[in-house]
Formats: C-alpha cells, structure tokens, sequence
C-alpha cells in the first residue's frame, strides 16, 4: 500500500496585488520521495517553497503537511519541516555550539551538551564547535544549519538551491546528507533552477511555468540531456 | 552578542556624550535655567538614546538573516520578546546611569539626596519605554522606511510614560518625598503592565503578519 503522502497540495494559487504568481498548483509528495523544482527566475518556486514552509499565506487553495493545513495551523506543521533557503540561519558572532544551543532552547527541544555535541559531529564540524561562525566557509555554514535538524528531525526538508555556494566537498557532503534523509523516510522538495545534484537525488520532475506546474514526471533513469529538453519545451518556451 | 560586540552600547555612550555637550552649550552656565530644565533634559538624553538603541532591536536578525527562522520556530515567541526586552531595558539603564553621573559632574547638581527616589522613577520609566519600543521594533523591522516609522509611531505612544516620569523626575529632585509623586508612580507602573502585556500577547500575531 503506497503510504499517505507527507505533502499535499490542491489548487494553490498566490497573488501578491494584481501580480498572479501561482495558479492552480498541485503536488503530493509521499515518505521517501524528493521532487526537483524546476523553473526559470521568477517561476514562483521560492514563493511555492514559503507557502510550505508558512512563511507566506497563499491567496487561494491549500497546502498541508502531515495532515495539517500551512496556513491555517502553522504551529502544528512546524515542528516537522526544515527550511535551507539562502540564507544559513546563523548568528555570526556566536560559535558554533552556541548558535545550535539557541536554535535548539527556542525550539523547545531537550538537548544536553553530550547531544550538541552529537550533533555537531553529525555534520562534521565537531572540531569548530568553539569557533565564531563568522569564520566559517559558506558550507560550513550550510552544515551549521543542518545540524538543527539532526536534533529537530524533521520529516520533510524544503531546499531553495541548497547547493548554491558550496564547493565540491560540501556538495558531496550534502549530497549523502540528503540520500540520508530520505532513505529514513523523509520527503525532500528542492527547488533550483541549475541541472546539478538536485536532479541526482531526485525522485520526480517538477517543472514550474506559467503560474502552474507544466511538467511532473518520475526522473527514473532519465539523462541530462533529455532533462534539459523537457525544459526548456515546458520552462522556457512554454512560458 | 551585545556582550561581544558592544556595538549598540558603544553608540549610546558617544551619543550620550554628545547630548551633553550640546546640553552645556544650550543652556550655559545659568543655574536656575538648568535647574528648572533639568528634569526635561534628563528625559529628553534618556528617551533619545533610547531611540537610537530600541530601533537596533533586531538589526542583528537583519543582517544574519535570521528573521525567517525566528518565525519557524516552534512554539511560543513571546520568550523571543521578552529576552529582547530585558537586554533593552538593560542597555539603556546602563546609558541612563552613565548620563546621570556625566550630569552630576558637568552641570554640578546635586543628585546624591534625591538618588533613591530618582532610581525607583528611572526603572519605572525605562519599562515603560523599552516594553513599547521592542514591540514597536519588531513591528517596523521588515519594512523599508524603518528608521524613520519607528520614532514617528513610537514617541506618540509614550506620551503618558514620559509626561509620568518627568513631573515625577521635577517632583524628586525638588525634594519632595516620594508619596507625593504616587500619583504619577501609580500612572507609570499601571502603564508598564499594560505595555509589557501587550508585548507578551501580540508580539506572535506581529511575528506572523
């Protein structure tokens, strides 16, 4: 039996004043699966990523997480959703235990110094744990705001680019980080508009285009040449 | 972070610093033109300085980026506001304290006697100050014209506050004990209670809006 899924959305749509940004979007996303966001600069898959993550209010339709609605109940869907956007969610003056101590205390959860320690080490940056994050590399920091979520476990992570910025090391890193997740059962949405790991560690093919979802495919074993085809038929010329 | 940095209290002292001098300027060296000013003046360097401070409130989620993830987090953020109150009330005691001894020295007044009365005034009116102006903070903190909204909307609110505190601040240092100045005690402590619990029970409505 296919399990419920985690994310479900149904005719979504956000208008921020006149401008329609979404229109009529639908998507489910069961345990396990991670969906690639496809779509060209100002497609609405940032705007699509806040809905999800109750930032944003859509101006139609609903999206909900584990059962429960994004905009009507956010308290009850954020404990199970980690968001990676651009930025790393750090305090630079702060060391790096210190930044995971506070985001842990404001999240309410329990976690000794043997647990933030733990999870620390979970994304490798034990040995920085007493360093100012201002003296970290841009995937360290993506590491930093990881870590949370090794102590928060969410079951579904929202990624806006989450390889933008990162050397090759830390996008391997990340890579196996986010096999990890759904290999545990997690549900994975990543948006980008590049062809890189994004579409490795994909499931499905979700391609954004006016207003709507134009495209949603399995990936299977598909190349990235035939990748790049489809969109730029459904993202760039269909837009 | 403020502990570290000191960027927002090594602000406040300078500015501090300069008010005097503008203060000593303005009024020279005639002694029942200050004495009758005093009380005004003091308030006037306190809420000053309190601007410049309560209006960085949150220039630290700004610049890390960090004003999406305070929303994510779950749970009650009231905790949110009333640690960033705390510091702020701290922060400007700190800068009120050092306006009052930097006075004491450069206009020769006598504040000793008075002290304890003026104590008990000051703790109450930076309350009061500081429980709107986080609140405030958080309210313009995302939006563009913050640095000139958040004066505009904050001083009309304070008006009680600060008409309380510095006919109570003229009361005290004229000497007169503090059961005559109960009244604008009462006024003052009944103000902070409403201000802190506005504070405590919107500031997660303000998170979300």
């Amino acid at each position: 039996m296919t399990a419920d899924p985690l994310i479900r959305v149904i005719g979504l749509g956000k208008a921020f004043g006149r401008h329609v940004v979404l229109d009529d979007v639908r998507l489910e996303v069961r345990p396990g699966e991670a969906v690639a966001l496809l779509g060209a600069n100002g497609a609405g898959k940032t705007t699509f990523l806040r809905i999800l993550a109750t930032l944003t209010r859509p101006s139609r339709g609903s999206a909900s997480i584990l059962g429960h609605d994004c905009a009507r109940a956010p308290e009850r869907v954020r404990p199970h959703i980690g968001l990676v956007a651009h930025g790393a969610y750090v305090y630079e003056d702060l060391t790096a235990l210190e930044n995971l101590r506070f985001w842990t205390a404001l999240a309410g959860l329990a976690a000794d110094g043997a647990a933030l320690a733990r999870a620390l080490a979970a994304v490798e940056l034990e040995r920085f744990a007493g360093e100012r994050v201002r003296t970290f590399s841009a995937g360290m920091k993506r590491r930093l705001s990881l870590a949370r979520f090794v102590l928060s476990r969410p079951r579904v992570l929202l990624l806006d680019e989450p390889f933008a910025g990162l050397d090759q090391r830390a996008k391997k890193w990340l890579e196996g980080y986010l096999e990890a997740f759904k290999a545990a059962g997690g549900a994975l949405v990543m948006a980008t508009h590049s062809f890189g790991r994004e579409l490795a560690l994909a499931d499905r093919l979700v391609i954004l285009a006016a207003r709507a979802i134009a495209l949603d495919t399995p990936r299977a074993s598909m190349g990235a040449d035939e990748i790049a085809r489809l969109y730029r038929l459904h993202a760039e010329d269909g837009a | 972070m403020e502990h570290r940095s000191k960027e927002t209290l090594n602000a406040l002292v300078f500015f501090a610093l300069l008010l005097l001098f503008v203060f000593q300027f303005a009024l020279g060296p005639d002694r029942e033109r200050l004495a009758a000013a005093l009380p005004g003046l003091l308030w006037l360097g306190f809420v000053l300085a309190g601007l410049l401070g309560l209006g960085r409130t949150f220039v630290l989620e700004r610049e890390n980026d960090c004003w999406d993830a305070l929303l994510l987090a779950p749970g009650d953020k009231s905790a949110i506001y009333v640690g960033k109150l705390a510091v702020n009330v701290l922060l400007m005691l700190v800068v009120e304290v050092l306006l009052l001894v930097l006075f004491t020295f450069f206009f020769n007044v006598d504040l000793v006697g008075p002290l304890p009365a003026l104590a008990l005034v000051m703790a109450l009116g930076t309350l009061g100050l500081a429980a709107v102006g986080t609140l405030f903070a958080a309210m313009t903190a995302q939006v563009r014209a913050r640095e000139l909204l958040f004066p505009v909307l904050l001083l009309p609110v304070q008006v009680p506050v600060l008409l309380a505190t510095v006919k109570a601040t003229e009361a005290v240092l004229l000497g007169e004990p503090l059961s005559a100045v109960a009244h604008w005690l009462k006024l003052l402590a009944a103000a902070d209670v409403v201000y802190v619990a506005a504070g405590v029970l919107t500031f997660d409505f303000l998170l979300e809006s």
